[in-house]
């Protein structure tokens, strides 16, 4: 049944356009003048301003990566990295302008804050322009707010942390980001405060041929625990866009980081990321993503396992559509005693689309007793599709328990004739069988988003037969 | 218009490019339990799977009626949901879709209606408890690490749910013990009454112990060579198919 034609249909609220309306954007491009221009539209401190120059420096003088989706579209003298929406960052939803507004709530951010959430932050373009969060949390020491008001308000903290998690040497997208960052989310959580509820942080990318360069920088110092969710999209347009954040997380002992993503791009956009976890003695961090648009992203979340006993767990879902190749994965260093990694990756490709899992899983030496199981599953929908797994593992000792498992599978013929045997037309039944891969990865998501994954699900498979 | 439910007329079918049905003719009426007996090879699965028309096989002359319609080119989810249901040989398995779920969406898509969560969970556990079937894979992944027992009965459940107006059961019988037997033919017993019928393909009686049909047909490379009632099927059992060879 391979002649079935399943068509992209629209993605009806993620693709609505506001004008571009903005108070300032920069001239397309990246110079040293333009990095100093952003710096100072940011009305940046001296020491911060020395770090977009130094990475400035870094971006011009590392190469592209030599492996992985071809990049060769990406002109940074096309691209604007900074646009400033005519706002500026409020509290209140009231205080928002209108279009932006109507976009938020039409992706039903200021909903769950009502319903289901501690805090939120939202993004558009390259500022942030609502952040809040409950009274009570405020009270027991929580910091929650956008990372320009960290820089002004806490310098101490954010010198200490920020871009030190991930050097601005890591790789290009990395000092690009540094050079040009702007927004973000700055979450501190002191020792033993446990959040019930999640924080969650918007970001949209509304303005055409520009970049997102966001900061977040979260610490959850000892026995605390975070539920952190970030979201993203954008309307699509003819011409790339760029996405390339950066997320910092430091866990302290004992202390529990939940971080879930639901990263619905556009597919005209590079998403170009970066994730970096350090986890303190028997604390846990814990990656939850399901990335379903962008044109190319390259995303590989790190976990670096510092402290004994320190556990992670990754659970991924990757769903590729035509023109689309998300090449994901996770990566973990395992650096002390007993610690411990489980992945759980799942990819789906269709019309032509590819998914790859790119891993790196290292246990040194000292990390006697560690355990790390990977598991990834791929689902290709039809013969045009593609799907990887690219696994490297360095294991530097004998004594770990370590298992890799990687399945590739297709939707046969026989089981969609089955399911249409029960009344399920052939769309629905493929949609069925989609749902059913995804699910242990959907149940792991915060119910909105799960809601929304299997909805963006019969999204993508729905359409004309042709 | 003729009272048959359905009617396969001088059916020749192809897998790519071998003959195997070979001029099928059968005609049913509401009411009444038919039996296809034969051979392996002899075609029995492929007209189960031409009825609902699978598209591996490819129909070279003849029809295929149901209720006075032609359905041969029907796609094989519109002719489900005229009232034609194919409990499979080999169920497939659907990992991350229980069998609630499955089931109240595909009787959400047969009758277009919503479905009551609540009565109809309690009507698939009745189902389930008259079918000796464990109530806790209401809520297991679909066929998904079921014993081959489980996956027939959980095949009979679905046409107990779905409640077609044909029923096919392919092999249903095959590789289950007596006591599951028993269980089929009593589900099949549940299902049946004046205004639907029922197809069963089995290449042995064992469930034909257990349950009282009106017609017996021999299918041998491609065609039905004999047709008789519950006593030919005695005489099969007793002397095999070799005379119609």
């Amino acid at each position: 049944m391979s002649k079935t034609y399943v068509e992209d249909i629209n993605r009806n609220v993620y693709d609505i356009k506001n004008e571009d309306n903005y108070d300032y954007k920069i001239q397309k491009g990246l110079t040293r003048e333009i990095v100093e221009e952003i710096s100072k539209q940011k009305k940046d401190p001296d020491w911060m301003r020395e770090i977009r120059l130094k990475a400035l420096e870094a971006y011009n003088n590392l190469e592209l990566p030599t492996w992985g989706p071809d990049l060769s579209e990406l002109k940074m003298d096309e691209i604007a990295t900074y646009v400033r929406p005519k706002t500026g960052m409020s509290n209140s939803w009231e205080d928002v302008p209108e279009d932006i507004r109507n976009t938020f709530d039409k992706l039903g951010i200021p909903e769950s804050e009502k319903k289901s959430l501690a805090g939120v932050g939202a993004q558009y373009d390259s500022e942030v322009v609502y952040h809040n969060m409950k009274e009570e949390l405020i009270k027991q020491g929580v910091i929650y707010t956008d990372m320009e008001t960290a820089v002004r308000e806490y310098p101490e903290i954010v010198k200490e942390h920020f871009m030190k998690c991930v050097p601005i040497t890591d790789h290009k997208f990395v000092a690009l980001h540094a050079a040009v960052w702007s927004g973000g989310s700055f979450v501190y959580i002191p020792k033993g405060v446990k959040l019930e509820m999640p924080l969650q942080s918007y970001f949209r990318l509304n303005s055409p041929e520009s970049g997102q360069f966001e900061h977040t920088l979260i610490i959850v110092e000892e026995g605390a625990s975070l539920h952190f969710i970030e979201g993203c999209s954008a309307p699509k347009y003819n011409k790339v866009n760029l996405h390339a954040g950066c997320v910092e997380l430091y866990v302290k002992d004992n202390a529990y980081l939940r971080y879930s993503t639901i990263e619905n791009w556009s597919k005209n956009m590079l998403n170009l990321n970066t994730k970096k976890a350090i986890i303190g003695k028997n604390a846990q961090v814990d990656w939850v993503t399901g990335s379903f648009g962008s044109k190319i992203s390259m995303l590989y979340p790190l976990s670096v396992l510092n402290g004994e006993g320190a556990k992670t767990e990754y659970t991924g879902i990757s769903f590729a559509g035509e023109g689309q190749n998300l090449d994901t994965g996770f990566k973990t260093i395992h650096n002390a005693p007993n610690t411990s990694s489980v992945v759980n990756s799942k990819s789906i490709s269709k019309n032509g689309g590819k998914c790859t899992y790119r891993s790196l899983v290292k246990i040194s030496e000292n990390a006697k007793g560690s355990k790390c199981s990977v598991s990834c599953e791929s689902l290709m929908l039809d013969d045009i599709s593609i799907s990887d797994t690219i696994p490297v593992n360095d294991v530097q000792t004998d004594e770990v328990e370590f298992s890799h498992e990687a399945k590739i599978g297709k939707i046969s013929d026989k089981t969609i004739f089955y399911l249409m045997s029960r009344g399920l037309s052939e769309e629905d039944a493929k949609a069925m069988i989609v749902r059913g891969f995804a699910a242990p990865i959907s149940n792991e998501l915060p119910v909105e988003y799960a809601v929304e994954m299997n909805n963006l699900i019969n999204l993508e498979l729905e359409g004309a037969i042709g | 218009m003729s009272d048959n439910l359905l009617e396969i007329n001088n059916l020749y079918l192809n897998a790519e490019e071998k003959e195997i049905l070979k001029g099928i003719n059968l005609k049913i009426k509401p009411g009444e339990i038919h039996v296809i007996m034969g051979p392996n090879g002899s075609g029995k699965t492929t007209t189960a799977n031409a009825i609902l028309n699978n598209l591996e096989y490819t129909k070279k002359s003849g029809n295929i009626v149901f209720e006075g319609e032609d359905i041969s080119n029907l796609k094989t989810d519109e002719i489900a949901r005229k009232g034609v249901f194919m409990s499979f040989q080999l169920p497939e398995e659907i990992p991350g879709i229980s069998v609630t779920n499955f089931l109240k969406y595909a009787k959400n898509k047969m009758t277009g209606e919503p479905v009551k969560v609540f009565k109809f969970k309690e009507e698939l556990k009745q189902y389930m408890e008259q079918l000796n079937m464990n109530p806790q894979n209401m809520e297991r992944s679909l066929n998904v690490g079921f014993s081959g027992g489980e996956k027939k009965k959980n095949e009979i459940l679905q046409m107990l749910v779905l409640n077609p107006k044909l029923a096919i059961l392919d092999e249903t019988d095959s590789g289950l013990d007596v006591d599951a037997i028993k269980t089929v033919s009593k589900g099949i017993e549940m299902f049946k009454n004046e205004s639907n019928a029922v197809l069963i393909i089995t290449h042995n009686n064992k469930i034909l112990h257990n349950l009282k049909v009106d017609y017996v047909h021999v299918l041998v490379d491609g065609k039905i060579v004999a047709t008789g009632n519950q006593e030919l099927a005695t005489i099969i059992e007793n002397e095999g198919y070799g005379k119609y060879k």
